[in-house]
């Protein structure tokens, strides 16, 4: 099963890989981050394909994608 | 389980002074990725500009020169020539560039320096809060064009893909966008191709990238790579412009 | 040791720079001093080095920084205008703390000025020049030996200090022709470049960044702090001049390069007419030979500051002389070169005043 890690305290919340996730499982955390940032987070991690759009798109390196 | 992304090793791990939805940051994540692809890193040596990338002498894992604002091609040139072993690139923004610096890229290309260039238009001038920058479009505003920029005023946004591609020197001119994630993929091979041309002596490559500044256009990140795919592509064409490996085929 | 061989002023320069190690120019055309870039564009291919001819001053001084901080040791050179051009790039150069040589021919100014033999360059050359607190070494050589010593002292001054150095000449030296004879190899020992940026492979485990900014102001300040401390190093241990019958002169002149020889030929007649004159001819305008001048303020009459300008290194007479002596001043300007008679009627002027 993939699995897509998210280094949540480097995020800054700009929501580019929420807009390109073909299966919509990310989303924008409730909670902050130690920078004050909505953090992006993965909802159902069983509906990734691993395509890595949202870590292609990630400008902070946030995101590592494993399958 | 196997890696399907991980961080490149050529990007320091550090937190960018970029904006939040800046698209500085997934340019910089192309460029390690390219040079560690190509396994040039221990060779590989960067110049950074003046303008939002100032601070990029931070964010490679490479020997590093910061710039005087657009002159980052002559250093180059001065390393490149000094050190023809190196791989040697200037990472620049429109003002840097294409303004202050139109002398400096027009005859390193020119000269056919062997360096490579990641040239990031987003056609304002981020660092220093929104001005007008030479490759602003027609009827966008800036802080120094309040009222649009109007070609009676403040003339036409420069083509440099274009420009450039009319001169001997250059090896390989393409320009890039990195609005999807289809297109973030072809730029990666763009890039790649611009450091593999001066690893096999092939001459002047200049990258194009088309990026955003969603500070300074005053819009969400999301709505701001909208903007790059309804807006600038219609002026600024992707495309290859120039490559000496196919004969023909350049636009 | 060479032989002796003659020589254009231009041309030395380049040659001495080869012996030096210098293997790569960096120039852009601007008469009087093309004939340095031509000879190294000539030269350097057969010593397996470059000339590269850029698309202007700005671009020059900057593939000096690049270079420079790759380095190597690295040459250019201009005139007047073309110095004002280069002068974004020199402070650069001095923040980013790189090791060069610049050569300026002088020519006369403002603006386009002339193309013939001036000074008035002294100010730009010994206050740094550009923007912000900083200093290049300046050398200015009175002959084509001395324009050979000081190309191979300037390279060794600059890696030691990582500091740009400039040799200040002017048409006339560039021009001129006489015998000279080449150092075989340079003898300083200097410290290793492990600071440049060669490629991480050079230097394992560091990443080299060259860099002037510091946007902290606490980390800016200690960084001009550490320049501050350098350039009081270089004061106290790079002064360079030549004193010629200061001990007992009733006056007492400054004169450097072209000026300084004029000097010495009024000075001549001077002697004949029973006139005790001595000269403090400065090597380094920067850093400014002080001593000499505080001690012949103890038994000198007044002192005379002779340039090719309208006055300008008089001021760092003055400072040195601290008031304690009259200070006077004779220049032309514009390519115009004073005369040893007219040199030779402002000492008796100032002498005859004082007696």
């Amino acid at each position: 099963m993939p699995k897509v890690t998210f280094r949540e305290d480097r995020c800054k919340g700009c929501e580019l890989c929420v807009s390109v996730c073909p299966r919509k499982i990310i989303v924008m955390s409730e909670g902050m981050n130690k920078k004050g940032f909505h953090y992006a987070t993965i909802t159902d991690q069983s509906k990734c394909l691993a395509c890595a759009f949202c870590a292609r798109m990630c400008p902070d390196a946030v995101i590592e994608v494993e399958k | 389980m196997a890696k399907v992304f991980e961080r490149p090793k050529a990007l320091a791990d550090v937190v960018t002074h970029y904006c939040p939805g800046c698209t500085h940051g997934i340019i910089h994540r192309l460029v390690a990725e390219a040079i560690d692809d190509l396994g040039i890193l221990d060779r590989t040596i960067g110049v950074a500009p003046v303008g939002c990338a100032v601070l990029a002498y931070n964010y490679f894992e490479c020997d590093m020169q910061e710039a005087a604002h657009g002159r980052a091609p002559a250093v180059c040139t001065g390393i490149k020539r000094v050190r023809p072993e190196a791989i040697v690139f200037s990472y620049q923004g429109d003002g840097d560039l294409a303004s202050i610096g139109a002398g400096e890229i027009v005859h390193a290309a020119a000269r056919g320096e062997n360096i490579t260039v990641i040239f990031v238009n987003n056609g304002i001038y981020g660092m220093t809060g929104g001005q007008m920058a030479p490759t602003t479009l027609v009827g966008h505003k800036t802080t120094t064009s309040p009222y649009g920029r109007d070609p009676k005023l403040q003339g036409y946004p420069v083509r440099i893909a274009e420009m450039l591609a009319t001169l001997d020197g250059p090896a390989y001119i393409e320009r890039v966008a990195v609005y999807t994630p289809q297109l973030v993929m072809k730029a990666k091979q763009a890039i790649k191709r611009a450091f593999a041309n001066q690893v096999e002596g092939k001459g002047f490559s200049l990258i194009e990238v088309l990026s955003t500044c969603p500070t300074n256009w005053g819009m969400a990140p999301v709505d701001a790579l909208k903007r790059v795919a309804n807006e600038m592509v219609p002026y600024y064409p992707l495309g290859v412009y120039k490559d000496i490996d196919a004969k023909g085929e350049d636009k | 040791m060479g032989e002796k061989i003659l020589m254009k002023g231009n041309e030395a320069i380049g040659e001495a720079a080869i012996k030096a190690g210098c293997r790569h120019f960096f120039g852009y055309p601007i008469t009087p001093q093309n004939e340095l870039p031509e000879y190294m564009a000539r030269r350097l291919p057969e010593v397996g080095g470059a000339m590269v001819q850029a698309e202007s001053e700005i671009a020059a001084i900057n593939m000096v920084y690049g270079a420079a901080g790759a380095g190597v040791r690295v040459m250019t050179s201009s005139s007047s205008p073309g110095i004002s051009l280069k002068q974004e790039g020199i402070s650069y150069i001095a923040g980013a703390e790189l090791p060069c040589v610049i050569v300026n021919m002088v020519r006369g100014g403002p603006g386009l000025g002339g193309i013939q033999p001036a000074q008035g360059d002294y100010w730009q050359a010994t206050r740094g020049g550009g923007h912000g607190d900083y200093r290049v070494l300046v050398l200015a050589p009175a002959g084509i030996q001395e324009m050979v010593d000081v190309v191979q002292d300037a390279f060794d001054l600059a890696d030691k200090y990582r500091n740009p150095v400039m040799i200040l000449g002017d048409g006339m030296m560039g021009q001129m022709m006489e015998p000279v004879m080449f150092r075989d190899e340079a003898v300083t020992k200097l410290p290793e470049k492990d600071w440049a940026t060669t490629g991480t492979r050079h230097h394992p485990g560091r990443r080299n960044v060259i860099n002037s900014l510091y946007l902290q102001p606490d980390r800016l300040e200690e960084h001009n702090d550490h320049l501050q401390r350098k350039y009081a190093e270089i004061e106290a241990n790079e002064v360079r001049y030549e004193e010629v019958d200061v001990e007992g002169a009733e006056l007492v002149v400054a004169a450097y390069g072209t000026t300084a020889r004029i000097v010495r030929s009024a000075m001549e007649a001077a002697k004949q007419a029973g006139l005790r004159v001595g000269l403090i001819r400065p090597i380094t305008l920067w850093p400014f030979p002080v001593e000499p001048f505080e001690r012949a303020a103890e038994h000198a009459k007044a002192f005379l500051s002779v340039e090719m300008s309208a006055g300008q290194m008089v001021e760092d007479v003055r400072l040195a002389v601290n008031g304690k002596k009259s200070v006077h001043f004779y220049g032309r300007t514009g390519g115009m070169v004073p005369t040893p008679e007219a040199v030779l009627a402002k000492f008796k002027e100032i002498l005859g005043g004082e007696a």
